[in-house]
């Protein structure tokens, strides 16, 4: 079976989705809702906020780039992206002093993976939104 | 303020917010976003269940 090669679509002008892709950034739910997709902003909004909002009241450590081994490099460096990518509500929460420490105990682990899933799902968001603002999506 | 969770609870709390953003963002009409959410959720579900026994039963 001969497989077809998908046509390679040309890059739209970067005024046509970067408005989009960096709101959806800093507001999670914001690319979709300057694109008129208000239910589908609201839900990610809801979701994406609460994730990070349970991953803060169950004390979730935050990362930090960290030298050392390749694996110690790889995760916190990892880590702290994903944290990042979760926008006004990572630069908030750092910015009013939340500071946790990464202890022992499954409620803190969890709280951890919860802080950096909900920056992951909100690249999804933005991923999103720039193909809707793309023409890619409707 | 702090909230106690169990596995359970938090793993279930972890299944149902990522469905929610995989259903909106994974499809293109309502309807097949809102059946892709619910049948995430569910293998999340499916998930936990089969391993949480696998790793009772595991354990021995």
């Amino acid at each position: 079976m001969i497989k077809e090669k998908e046509q390679k679509q040309p890059m739209p002008p970067i005024g046509a989705w970067a408005p989009a892709v960096a709101l959806a950034w800093l507001i999670p739910g914001g690319g979709h809702f300057l694109l008129k997709r208000n239910g589908r902003g609201g839900l990610l909004l809801l979701a994406v906020t609460g994730m990070f909002v349970c991953g803060l009241l169950m004390r979730g450590a935050m990362f930090q780039p960290q030298n050392g081994d390749f694996l110690t490099i790889l995760i916190n460096t990892g880590g702290f992206i994903g944290d990042v990518c979760s926008g006004i509500l990572y630069l908030l929460s750092t910015w009013l002093g939340y500071s946790q420490p990464d202890v022992a105990g499954h409620v803190h682990d969890y709280g951890t993976k919860f802080l950096v899933t909900a920056g992951l799902l909100n690249v999804l968001a933005m991923v999103d939104a720039f193909e809707i603002a793309t023409g890619r999506k409707d | 303020m702090k909230m106690n969770l169990s596995h359970f609870e938090a793993a279930f709390l972890f299944s149902m917010f990522t469905s929610v953003v995989l259903g909106v963002v994974t499809k293109r009409t309502d309807r097949d976003r809102l059946q892709y959410g619910f049948y995430t959720f569910g293998c999340f579900l499916l998930a936990l269940f089969g391993i949480g026994w696998l790793m009772y039963l595991g354990h021995g």
